[in-house]
């Protein structure tokens, strides 16, 4: 016969856990985190070890305006989730497409940076250890830029089609852990690069 | 007290053309299919591991051999530590985690069921793109491109230099892949248990097997990914002209060393904590007892998974770190006996006092209980630091990681095979030949691993394709050698009971073991649904509150 | 003098080759012919002695549950009685345990000490050792010699102490020199400098080999540490230091040596070869073997490694000359002169 497990109903009435959303954007951040911490590793082990070429002083300029575009969006966001949540969503679009043109920029500075660096200063990721692991971590996180200006620009589309709506706030708030995520990798790395590093 | 039948008689589907059918499997996302596809894949490539492991034994029988040449010899071994590590041990768990874990915390699917087949069939693809290097890379010359660097691929024998050809990039670009199938299933493992419980299920309640599973997904996550950000690092030299691991360019051959055993060594832990699982499932119910000192057992476990990502340059004793650096690791290493030594005595408190049954499952946990504590003490050994020179790099290492591996790990999948198969296909497997195989397995493994130790004592490093006559090692070689036929033949009994089982076996019923964990509650094998009604529970063993209502768990947990 | 140079090589050969008439032995590492190998095997017969007796009681326990509380047909169906934990025991079975790591660990660090911050003495022999795909170069900088796969190094006593300190580099990828009784094994890695030390307490021929894997012909990157007497040694020294000694008998063969692409690689020491891609053949027939332990150095072997190292040694980077026959025969008479 087969039978199951039964209990009282208040047990099921106050069962609540953790929505799975998040939860399973913090798993993908934590192992995200694992990632950039080796090559953030690798950059600090070869501060210095390069044999030849240009040193991080002589070359590298302090991306300032590019990092405040970053960090603001990571407010815009904010302010962008919380109208959602309140149903406010003209409010919501302006702040997301807010949050997507800051993040264009960072990307566009950083494209800059780089054409500036190759050709300008002939630094390149084959130069020495110094280009080979800059190119790599900056690159590595503007990847996960480009990644997340998709995610952004996917939503964005959607929400002018009127397909995001207060209900959706849960959904999009792990998208925003992903950007979040996203500007504070950048601290660490505008930290080991242009701070420590020079 | 009234009880609800939860699962409907299975009602026999009409028939399906064969295409349906196949259409069926391949766009699965229900997580018992998928668990069933990851346990099918594993054997597909324990065959494949064992095979590339008789070659290599063979060539090995006698000093000055020529079964085969250097190149394939050295393609053998890479190829066999790669397939069994990624695509064998870790999609075998992972398929018994995806098929377990819904049924057992009550849930109906893992969390996220769509992501869960595509970590799958990346998984798949590595393993497939992996084995297309034989005739890829170089093409036909021995054995093809594949990889002949050592499954952990040391730097600067990885670079374009030393490594001509594409044959490293097929290992790199395969393991890439399936990296990314791992960290998929680890999120959903992460989630599902954390977020799909039962009502009732709180932490504290749930079975072992969800708990060990649990540290065993957040350990993927954090683990998997330095080797993977190693592995991109090792494609931007050889592909951009990258210096990582470039020498010449003033790079670091050993930093390689530690971004690939960061991974490496929490990776063994990866794969014997659900074999723990196993164990702490089936022996309680074969011991007629509950799991002996449960909070402890979680406990040790998350402890063990911290430790674990401290002791890694043990794998590094001989590349000239400092002293301080060695005493560390060797500190940290010795350190994480203690956790598991203290699973060990659980495990026996669990029998003691018992009623123990011989079934197969059972037999495989004793002969894992006994495998286990040999190979975590020629650990201990493998842990001074000094007697690490002597020993790393030896058959001493390969005798002893093999008796993890094989001699704990792999008789905890079997007994799990023995133990799940009547829930998963609905049948009883033949006893009989289940005990045929422990015991042909438990001969042959004993007498490769045991007698392997010896040449390692002897002077023999591993990795090598032949050896000098004179040194002591034939005998020993002739007799690990000789034992590779039982497993075979092990092998063999064990696949064909399975087969044979599936069509002829006797009807298992929800319940052949009475065990007292939610699976045993629903029909074998399960609705797609898993459960008519969601279960809510009030132990850590529902099915035996029900059973022993005058005594249930709940009342001294 | 040349020809005293000649005896004396012939004399130290002589006494060389007779004590080591036996080419293999076994290289057990419970058998430690030197100080670093004696402290790792005293400490491994410690953590085996406290691992058995692990092992002894934990079995004991296993085998008796096992014998004792099988389920007998003749008992009746209930179950037995559900215990599910004891504190104390947990207590125990975690404070033994932590006693006998934090014994295990002191033991450990002692040696780690002793055997890595260990300080060269005045006498001590400072050799570099080169690992290459697939051979050893070594070179006693104070002493002026270059040679190859064989070492040589002194006895050591220990009133007056003469131990070997090896410096560790590698021209290529990883490599691992391992010669089990006379210490632990220690990386070659490239871009990075290592060291190990032998301090030989017996005379003796003590093999081994290379224990990273590097390649295809890693398991024939074979090593031999000859553990020589005083004289012996110096005799060694003395004759290694020799540029080499031609005769017009073997003219015809430096020719061709000379003219085709073995100075490319090789270096023969007094005259125009100096390539250092392959081993230093300036005294190649005061070995005993060739192509670093996987053939003896006989005539055949010899002309059969110029002609196709292939057939020794497939995969090593040796190239096949492409000689004929009367060439090759002139170029491994001359390369036999070389003592």
């Amino acid at each position: 016969m087969s039978t199951t497990a039964i209990s009282p109903a208040s047990i099921e009435s106050q069962w609540s856990l953790p929505y799975k959303g998040s939860v399973g954007m913090a798993c993908l951040i934590t192992a995200e985190s694992a990632i950039f911490t080796i090559f953030v590793v690798a950059y600090i082990f070869y501060i210095g070890k390069s044999l030849s070429g240009p040193t991080p002083k002589e070359v590298l300029e302090l991306p300032i305006f590019a990092s405040i575009c970053l960090l603001s969006s990571s407010l815009t966001i904010h302010a962008a989730t919380g109208a959602l949540r309140k149903a406010n969503l003209s409010a919501f679009r302006l702040w997301w497409f807010l949050t997507l043109t800051l993040g264009a920029i960072f990307i566009v500075g950083t494209g800059r940076e780089w054409h500036h660096l190759i050709y300008d200063k002939g630094l390149t990721i084959t130069t020495n250890l110094f280009g080979t692991t800059y190119y790599s971590l900056v690159g590595l996180h503007a990847f996960h830029v480009c990644v997340g200006l998709i995610g952004l620009f996917t939503i964005l589309l959607l929400a002018l089609f009127g397909k995001v709506r207060q209900e959706h706030s849960r959904n999009v708030d792990t998208f925003a852990m992903y950007w979040h995520f996203v500007d504070i990798v950048w601290i660490v790395v505008f930290t080991v690069v242009y701070i420590i590093g020079r | 007290m009234s009880s609800e039948s939860i699962a409907l008689t299975a009602v026999r589907e009409p028939s399906r053309a064969l295409s349906d059918w196949l259409y069926s499997w391949v766009t699965t996302v229900d997580h018992k299919r998928l668990g069933i596809l990851y346990i099918l894949y594993a054997i597909l490539f324990l065959i494949i591991g064992g095979i590339e492991a008789t070659i290599m034994r063979i060539q090995l029988i006698v000093p000055h051999n020529h079964f085969v040449s250097p190149q394939t010899f050295n393609q053998m071994f890479t190829m066999h530590g790669t397939t069994m590590i990624f695509f064998v041990v870790m999609p075998v768990l992972f398929g018994f985690a995806n098929y377990l874990i819904p049924l057992i915390i009550g849930a109906r699917d893992m969390a996220f069921p769509r992501l869960n087949a595509f970590s799958f069939w990346l998984t798949a693809f590595g393993g497939f793109l992996l084995y297309f290097s034989f005739i890829g890379g170089n093409g036909l010359y021995g054995a093809g491109g594949a990889p002949d660097v050592g499954w952990f691929a040391y730097a600067p024998l990885t670079a374009k230099t030393f490594s001509m050809g594409h044959s490293t990039d097929f290992w790199t670009l395969s393991l890439l892949v399936s990296g990314f199938g791992s960290i998929g299933t680890a999120v959903n493992l992460v989630v599902t248990i954390v977020c799909l419980r039962c009502p009732g299920m709180s932490l504290g309640k749930m079975p072992l097997l969800a708990w060990l599973n649990l540290v065993m997904g957040a350990m993927v996550l954090i683990v998997i990914s330095p080797l993977t950000a190693a592995q991109v690092m090792l494609c931007l030299d050889r592909f951009l002209g990258a210096h990582f691991f470039d020498t010449q360019a003033g790079g670091s051959a050993v930093l390689w060393m530690h971004f690939f055993w960061i991974f490496g060594h929490p990776e063994v832990y990866v794969l014997v904590i659900p074999g723990f699982a196993f164990a702490s499932e089936i022996i309680p119910v074969f011991s007629r007892k509950p799991i002996f000192g449960y909070p402890i057992m979680v406990a040790a476990t998350v402890a063990i998974g911290f430790i674990s990502m401290s002791v890694w340059a043990h794998h590094m004793f001989t590349v000239g770190m400092s002293s301080y650096g060695n005493t560390f690791f060797a500190l940290t290493t010795m350190i994480i006996s203690v956790p598991t030594g203290i699973k060990i005595f659980n495990w026996l408190g669990t029998m003691w006092g018992g009623k123990l049954q011989f079934k197969t499952p059972m037999l495989f946990c004793i002969g894992f209980l006994f495998q286990f504590l040999i190979a975590g003490l020629t650990g201990i050994m493998l842990s001074a630091a000094p007697f690490n020179w002597q020993l790393s790099a030896s058959y001493f290492v390969v005798a002893h990681f093999h008796y993890v591996i094989v001699g704990a790990i792999l008789f905890t999948i079997f007994g799990a095979f023995y133990y799940w198969f009547p829930k998963m296909s609905g049948r009883m497997y033949n006893e009989k030949l289940g005990k045929l195989h422990f015991w042909l397995f438990v001969i042959g493994f004993h007498l490769t691993f045991d007698f392997m130790h010896i040449p390692g004592i002897l002077g023999m490093p591993r990795r090598i394709y032949t050896y000098e006559p004179g040194r002591g090692w034939e005998i020993w070689n002739l007799i690990v050698t000789i034992g590779v036929f039982f497993q075979i033949v092990a092998i063999l009994v064990f696949v064909g009971n399975l087969l044979y089982s599936m069509f002829k076996g006797d009807p298992a019923g929800n319940d052949p073991w009475d065990a007292w964990t939610l699976e045993w509650s629903t029909s074998s094998p399960p609705p797609e649904y898993n459960f008519a009604r969601i279960p809510a529970v009030r132990s850590r063993r529902p099915l035996w509150d029900i059973k022993h209502p005058e005594d249930p768990d709940w009342k001294y947990e | 003098m040349s020809t005293t140079g000649g005896s004396l090589l012939a004399a130290s050969l002589f006494s060389v080759r007779s004590c080591f008439a036996q080419a293999s032995q076994v290289p057990d590492i419970f058998k430690p012919a030197s100080t670093p190998a004696d402290s790792i095997h005293r400490l491994s017969l410690f953590v085996l002695i406290i691992t058995a007796l692990i092992f002894a009681v934990v079995f004991c326990l296993l085998a008796y549950a096992v014998g004792k509380f099988r389920h007998r047909a003749t008992e009746d169906g209930r179950e037995p009685p559900q215990v599910y934990g004891s504190n104390q025991m947990e207590l125990a079975w975690t404070v033994v345990p932590v006693l006998i790591v934090l014994v295990l660990f002191f033991a450990t660090a002692r040696v780690i000490h002793s055997v890595q911050e260990a300080v060269p003495p005045p006498g001590a022999i400072q050799v570099t050792a080169i690992g290459h795909q697939f051979w050893w170069e070594f070179r006693y900088p104070a002493l002026g010699v270059v040679t190859a796969n064989e070492l040589h190094i002194p006895v050591s006593d220990p009133a007056h102490p003469t131990p070997t300190f090896v410096k560790l580099l590698s021209a290529d990828t990883d490599h691992s020199f391992w010669v089990p009784q006379l210490s632990g094994k220690t990386d070659l890695i490239p871009n990075r400098i290592n060291s190990l030390w032998i301090d030989p307490h017996e005379t003796g021929m003590y093999v081994g080999q290379c224990a990273q894997y590097c390649g295809t012909q890693h398991a024939k990157m074979l090593l031999r540490v000859y553990v020589d007497s005083p004289e012996q040694f110096s005799n060694w020294v003395a004759a290694e230091k020799q540029p080499a000694q031609s005769t017009d008998a073997v003219a015809v063969g430096r020719q061709i040596f000379e003219k085709t692409a073995c100075t490319n690689c090789h270096a023969i020491s007094g005259t125009v070869a100096n390539g250092r891609f392959g081993p230093d053949l300036t005294h190649l027939m005061s070995r005993e073997t060739i192509a670093s332990g996987a053939a003896s150095n006989t005539h055949e072997n010899l002309k059969l490694w110029i002609r196709n190292p292939d057939s020794i040694k497939p995969g090593s980077l040796m190239p096949a000359m492409n000689l004929n026959d009367q060439d090759l025969e002139a170029v491994t008479v001359y390369l036999e002169s070389l003592r």
